[in-house]
C-alpha cells in the first residue's frame, strides 16, 4: 500500500479540494487536501487511498509510468498489481 | 502463483552495476554476515518479484521488519472490530484486514455469522456507505501507517462526518518501532532502509534522532529495483565506514522537512500512544489514536466494546505455532515456520503475515517460496 498509483489531472473542482484524475483510461476523483505542491490540469499526481500525496515532477513522469505499467502487466494474483489496482479503486467515482 | 519477474527493465544494466558495487562494499566490511532491515511491504514485494536477493552478496541479509500495517494490528484491535460487528454495527475496512485473525474470529468469520462487513479501498468510501445506510451505525476500522493515517485525518478535517459514522483507529506509526527493533537483544540489524513514500510525508529529518541515539544508519529509498539496490549500496557503505547518518536516496520525492501541511493534519487528529504490535512488543508511541477533540467520532467512545463477550468461543488451535511476530521482528524468516506453505497458505492463512499482500509470508509464498526468494546464485 506504500506504492500509490500515478494519474493525470483532467480537471480541478472550483474549491480546489478535489481533482478528476485519469488512470490508464479510468477517471476517478482524488482529494487534494495534502498534496505537497500546487497542482494544475495536466500534472501527474501520486494517489494513495483517495488522496494525492505528491505531485510527480515532470522529469520523472515517463519513468514512473513505465514502472507501473510493467507492474500492472503481471497476472491476477500478483501482490504489487493487487495493491496498485486497489489504489485506483480507492479514488472516488465521479458524480 | 506468480513467478519472480525477470528484470526485463530499462534499469537492468544499472541494477547489475549496482549489484557489483554492493558486492565489493560488503566484501570490505570487517565482519560477516551483515544484516540490514527494511520496514515496507512494497520493498519486500519488489525484492521478491524482481529476484533481487539473487543479486545480493551472500554475506548480506536484507530482512523485512514490521512493514505490514495489517500484520502488526494486534489481536485485541481485531477483537474490537469483531465485537462491534457482532453487535450489528456495519464495519468498513480494507480487504486485507478482514481475514486477520482475532482471538477467536476474524471479520470474515463474523461475516459468515451474519455480521455486516464492507470492503473499502480508501477511508472516504466509508462516508458513502454511511450515507447509504442512514439508519445504521457504520464504523471505519482504519488501518495503515502514517501515509494512510494522513488520509483518515484529512477526511475527518474536511467536513463533518455523517452522524452514523465513527472511526476505530488501528493506525500505526513506524519511527517508534525502529527504536524497539534496534534495542532487541536478539537483533542483528545494522542499518535501516526507510520507505520512500512514508518519508514523503514525514521528511527524512525524522530519522536523525534515531541515528543519533542508536548509532545505526538510515537510508531512504524508492521502490524500483534500481532504487532499492542504490539504497543498499549506500547503507552498506555507511556500515562499512562506521559513519551512521541519514542519507536520502529518493531526493526526487523526499525532502528533509517532508509534507508539512500533511503532518499538521495528521497530528491535529491523532496522538501517538503506546500499544502492542502483534507478536513484536509494546511500542511506545506506536499507535495513532484520535485526540480528545474528536471523541464524538471515536468508535471507542461511542460504543461499549466488551471484549469479554468473545470468551465463550474456543480459540483456534494452529495460531499458537505461528511465528509471525518473530518474522516481523526480523529474527526469523518464513522458512523457519513449520506452518508456512503447508497449513498456512494465502487461501487459508493462519497468521497475519500470510493474509496481507504486504505480509512477508504472503509475498514469499506468492513469488515462489523461500528457495526462490532466498536463492543466492542466479
Amino acid at each position: 500500500m506504500c506504492l500509490g498509483v500515478p494519474g493525470q489531472i483532467v480537471s480541478i473542482a472550483e474549491d480546489g479540494g478535489e481533482a478528476l484524475v485519469e488512470f490508464w483510461g479510468v477517471r476517478r476523483t482524488v482529494r487534494l487536501d495534502i498534496v505537497d505542491e500546487p497542482v494544475a490540469v495536466g500534472d501527474y499526481i501520486l494517489n494513495h487511498v483517495g488522496q494525492a500525496i505528491r505531485r510527480i515532477p515532470p522529469e520523472s513522469i515517463a519513468e514512473t509510468l513505465a514502472m507501473y505499467e510493467e507492474l500492472l502487466a503481471a497476472d491476477d494474483g500478483d501482490p504489487m498489481r493487487a495493491d496498485i489496482t486497489g489504489e485506483i479503486a480507492g479514488a472516488g467515482r465521479p458524480a | 502463483m506468480t513467478s519472480a519477474a525477470r528484470l526485463e527493465f530499462r534499469s537492468r544494466e544499472t541494477v547489475r552495476e549496482l549489484a557489483q558495487r554492493l558486492e565489493s562494499v560488503v566484501a570490505a566490511i570487517d565482519h560477516k554476515p551483515v544484516a540490514v532491515m527494511h520496514v515496507c511491504g512494497s520493498h519486500e514485494q519488489a525484492i521478491a518479484k524482481f529476484g533481487l536477493r539473487s543479486l545480493f552478496p551472500e554475506d548480506l541479509d536484507v530482512i523485512m521488519g514490521p512493514g505490514c500495517p495489517v500484520c502488526v494490528t494486534d489481536v485485541p484491535e481485531v477483537d474490537e472490530a469483531v465485537v462491534l460487528a457482532r453487535q450489528g454495527v456495519h464495519i468498513a475496512s480494507f480487504g486485507d484486514m478482514l481475514r486477520v485473525p482475532g482471538s477467536v474470529q476474524s471479520l470474515t468469520d463474523a461475516e459468515s455469522d451474519g455480521a455486516k462487513i464492507h470492503v473499502i479501498y480508501s477511508p472516504r468510501q466509508a462516508v458513502d456507505i454511511a450515507r447509504s445506510l442512514p439508519h445504521e451505525q457504520v464504523v471505519l476500522f482504519a488501518s495503515g501507517f502514517e501515509t494512510t493515517a494522513v488520509a483518515t485525518a484529512a477526511l475527518i478535517l474536511e467536513r463533518a462526518l455523517p452522524p452514523n459514522l465513527s472511526i476505530l483507529s488501528s493506525h500505526k506509526y513506524i519511527p517508534p518501532v525502529m527504536e524497539i527493533v534496534a534495542e532487541m537483544p536478539a537483533t542483528r540489524v545494522e542499518g535501516f532502509l526507510a520507505a520512500g513514500h512514508a518519508a514523503t510525508i514525514t521528511g527524512w529529518g525524522i530519522f536523525e534522532r534515531f541515528v543519533e541515539r542508536h548509532q545505526l544508519p538510515v537510508v531512504v529509498a524508492g521502490f524500483e529495483p534500481a532504487d532499492i539496490m542504490a539504497g543498499l549500496v549506500e547503507l552498506a557503505t555507511l556500515v562499512r565506514d562506521r559513519t551512521p547518518r541519514v542519507v536520502n536516496m529518493f531526493p526526487r520525492c523526499v525532502t528533509r522537512e517532508g509534507n508539512i501541511p500533511a503532518q499538521q493534519q495528521l497530528w491535529r487528529v491523532f496522538k501517538p500512544t503506546g500499544g502492542r504490535w502483534r507478536g513484536i512488543a509494546h511500542i511506545p508511541n506506536g499507535n495513532l489514536r484520535l485526540r480528545d477533540e474528536w471523541a464524538h467520532v471515536d468508535a471507542r467512545r461511542r460504543f461499549e466494546i466488551d471484549l469479554t463477550s468473545l470468551w465463550d468461543y474456543a480459540p483456534p488451535q494452529l495460531a499458537a505455532d505461528c511465528i509471525c511476530g518473530d518474522v516481523m521482528a526480523g529474527i526469523a524468516t518464513p522458512a523457519d515456520c513449520r506452518l508456512f506453505g503447508a497449513e498456512c497458505v494465502p487461501d487459508k492463512p493462519v497468521g497475519a503475515c500470510m493474509v496481507s499482500t504486504e505480509g512477508t509470508c504472503r509475498i514469499w509464498q506468492q513469488y515462489g517460496g523461500p528457495r526462490v526468494v532466498l536463492r543466492t546464485t542466479a
